[in-house]
């Protein structure tokens, strides 16, 4: 029987690799009888949601530019890079 | 129509890649670096001849970019900093009582706000805990949230052990949920 550190260690490892039979029947298992453990796993997919909404607003949030004094920096640095 | 001259390239995608860099890495230095890393590499590379459309091509070697700054940092902050217990044991036993493994502090009952508003605070609120992560945790973890590629090609690219990227991951993940449940669900 998995404890609920070892559980939430495959929880964590399930959104980053395949879990081998094993370890999903071992984890389904114990997540039967925990609800925390299953809390534990709803919420580390909401975060992973969370942190791609999070991305994309700041992506499409047109407010943020470029600040000026780098933009001519670069413009500089640019300036005298070789061409193709 | 004449050829983009790399300024052209500045003042049309300048700000997306900016914002695309920001993003992603915490703080706003770096991604003015990676922006101008990006464009001069664009310059000195020849493979741009017009199959893709130009953000899409600087958006991809902005990629790159952001994962060498990433590398750097994952290789500066060596692991020991981490605490001698890598790479099997994760730690993380505050959350759990010593004998059984059962959870000692267990997590409490939130859920992502449905509207926007509130979203909106959760998204900050969330902002707020990554940034009180170590910055390496908070990169591995940022990049493999939002990256389209899997686990094991990320790895490669740090130069780092699948098993490293699965510790650090389980950290990142154990901070930020307490972290949240500190400062959102007791807001």
């Amino acid at each position: 029987m998995l404890s609920c550190k070892q559980a939430s260690q495959l929880l964590s490892q399930s959104l980053d690799r395949r879990l081998s039979w094993r370890e999903r029947m071992g984890l389904r298992l114990h997540l039967v009888m925990c609800d925390v453990c299953q809390r534990f796993g709803k919420q580390i997919v909401m975060m992973r949601t969370a942190v791609r909404l999070m991305v994309s607003a700041k992506e499409q949030d047109e407010r943020i530019c470029l600040p000026e004094a780098a933009k001519g920096r670069i413009a500089k640095v640019i300036g005298t890079g070789p061409l193709n | 129509m004449p050829n983009p001259t790399p300024h052209d390239w500045l003042n049309e995608h300048g700000d997306y890649l900016y914002r695309f860099a920001l993003a992603r890495l915490r703080n706003p230095d770096q991604a003015e670096d990676v922006v101008q890393e990006t464009l001069l590499a664009a310059i000195q590379s020849q493979s741009y001849a017009g199959q893709s459309a130009p953000r899409t091509w600087l958006v991809g070697i902005l990629k790159h970019k952001i994962v060498d700054l990433i590398r750097r940092q994952v290789r500066e902050q060596p692991m020991e900093g981490l605490g001698e217990s890598l790479p099997d044991d994760p730690g993380m036993d505050e959350f759990f009582e010593e004998d059984g493994g059962h959870w000692s502090d267990k997590p409490l009952a939130w859920d992502m706000p449905d509207s926007a508003l509130e979203q909106k605070q959760f998204l900050a609120a969330l902002q707020a805990c990554m940034d009180r992560l170590p910055a390496k945790l908070a990169s591995l973890f940022m990049l493999r949230e939002v990256h389209e590629e899997d686990n094991e090609k990320i790895c490669k690219e740090l130069e780092i052990t699948a098993t490293n990227a699965w510790v650090m991951l389980y950290r990142a993940r154990m901070g930020l949920r307490k972290c949240l449940e500190l400062n959102w669900l007791n807001r």
